[in-house]
């Protein structure tokens, strides 16, 4: 995308995200900013600052005092007044400090255990094949339009309980909340109201006719022996919709993008298929998508940097993979490393709710892949665009295949 | 003669639920309802599973699994 914001100098003092640079390849600023930083700093965005290496991400990550979660992403517009107010936020839980947080994750954490993750498998797996399918006897095709893309947006959607065909719809939701994070904020308000009209139909349409799926499970859900307010449902509604999509599709896309350019991983995984536990890991840990943000929540001192209440903090968990104090030959990606403590699904109290169901559809996106198109290569390296915000991964992957299977 | 055997041990209070230890070594961990891990039985690592144990340890990204050796003096000489 073209950025909206001028370019930036010295992402030591003046860092955007969303700037060009940064969209492309962010590891080199990275890797420069640990030098020298390794907290940088930035007048944009009202105020923000960005540590770049693990122990300073995990620092971060575990303190609840000096930093909240009331928003997550990093705009022209602090949460304000009329706004929900912490310790809920507009999306809980992943806008929730705790205590709170703790109660609204309890509730949420057993539909996302391995055990119902498993059961969406089939579901996956039919409509991996069924999107490949799609893309017989053509010699090259965007693998990120026309497969990344649809995986995770169909599975959630399936989950919600919501129609398969607004799949569509949810696809500009997103790129509205993640992405166009620089657009005027009244456009922006006005957008947002759109998602929240959707989501109170979809609710209406649930209360009259309860199923077994996650949106008639929130509306079933009880906090304290009180159900929830429809406010705390359209923002979780709204969070499992835009978290579960976005991102899922950014780490297969990214994984697809590797393999096209790694002839010998390609043939090492399509060969052996035990491989894939702890490449899908390294996947997830050299190319990890999320971004996180914090808000600062009192002044103080952060390693001789003067915080104060209000600024923005970027909590790049892809950047603390890509740290060589934490791991070896961080920018190697080895599909066989056996010691991988990435932070790719954050860590602490915010671990990200849908791992085991990003994971399962890394997986089997990746096999269904493979087991159709063991052999194939980018059409054009400089046509893969990359998506911009905090949500990192290929939004443009023209592949070519060289071989076929089956 | 004594001979060395270790356990496993999840700190409850630092476990998010990430479930890497299960999926690297699902015979030493268990999860409960809300998708957290725990040792199964006391946690000690049967013959065979060292390297399983170590590998969870070594995966866990909240530093959550500790691996201890507990030196037992073996049973009264033959």
């Amino acid at each position: 995308m073209i950025s909206r914001h001028p370019p930036v100098g010295d992402f030591a003092d003046d860092f955007d995200h969303t700037d060009p640079a940064w969209v492309n390849d962010p590891y080199p600023i990275w890797a420069d900013l640990r030098q020298r930083c390794p907290v940088a700093h930035s007048e944009r965005y009202g105020g923000a600052w960005l540590p770049v290496t693990h122990d300073l991400v995990s620092e971060v990550a575990y303190d609840h005092e000096h930093f909240t979660s009331r928003s997550v992403v990093v705009s022209e517009r602090r949460p304000g007044p009329e706004d929900l107010p912490a310790p809920i936020g507009l999306a809980p839980p992943i806008s929730s400090d705790p205590p709170y947080h703790g109660l609204v994750r309890r509730m949420l954490l057993p539909a996302f255990t391995p055990k119902p993750t498993a059961a969406l498998e089939p579901f996956t797996r039919d409509l991996c094949r069924e999107l490949l399918k799609a893309t017989d006897g053509r010699g090259a095709f965007d693998a990120s339009l026309e497969y990344a893309q649809h995986i995770p947006v169909r599975v959630i959607v399936k989950y919600l309980g919501f129609p398969q065909e607004d799949a569509d719809l949810f696809r500009g939701f997103i790129r509205l909340v993640l992405e166009e994070v620089d657009l005027p904020q009244e456009e922006r308000e006005e957008r947002f109201a759109e998602v929240d009209e959707y989501m109170d139909a979809q609710i209406e349409d649930h209360r009259a006719r309860p199923r077994d799926d996650l949106t008639s499970f929130l509306l079933e859900a009880e906090i304290g022996g009180q159900k929830l307010p429809v406010e705390h449902i359209r923002g979780t509604m709204t969070l499992l919709m835009i978290a579960g999509i976005d991102t899922t599709w950014s780490a297969i896309g990214a994984s697809l993008w590797h393999l096209a350019q790694h002839p010998g991983d390609r043939s090492r995984l399509a060969s052996e298929p035990a491989l894939m536990d702890t490449a899908l890991e390294e996947f997830l840990r050299a190319y990890a998508p999320v971004t996180m943000a914090r808000l600062v929540a009192k002044d103080f001192d952060f390693h001789g940097h003067p915080f104060k209440e209000g600024d923005w903090l970027l909590l790049p968990f892809p950047a603390a993979n890509r740290d060589p104090a934490a791991f070896e030959n961080p920018d190697l990606v080895q599909l066989d490393r056996a010691r991988n403590r990435h932070a790719a699904f954050g860590l602490g109290r915010h671990r990200c709710l849908g791992s085991n169901l990003a994971r399962m559809e890394l997986r089997i996106a990746l096999e269904e892949w493979l087991a159709r198109y063991p052999d194939f290569e980018l059409s054009d390296p400089a046509a893969v665009t990359w998506s911009a915000g905090q949500v990192r991964g290929p939004r443009r992957l023209p592949v070519t295949i060289l071989g076929r299977s089956g | 003669m004594t001979h060395a055997t270790f356990r496993v041990h999840v700190d409850p209070d630092k476990c998010q639920g990430h479930n890497r230890c299960y999926s690297v070594s699902p015979d030493l961990f268990e999860l409960d309802d809300l998708g957290m891990s725990s040792e199964v039985g006391g946690g000690l690592v049967p013959a065979g599973q060292l390297s399983l144990a170590r590998l969870a340890v070594a995966n866990c990204p909240e530093l959550a699994i500790s691996l201890t050796e507990v030196t037992q003096a073996a049973e009264a000489t033959q």
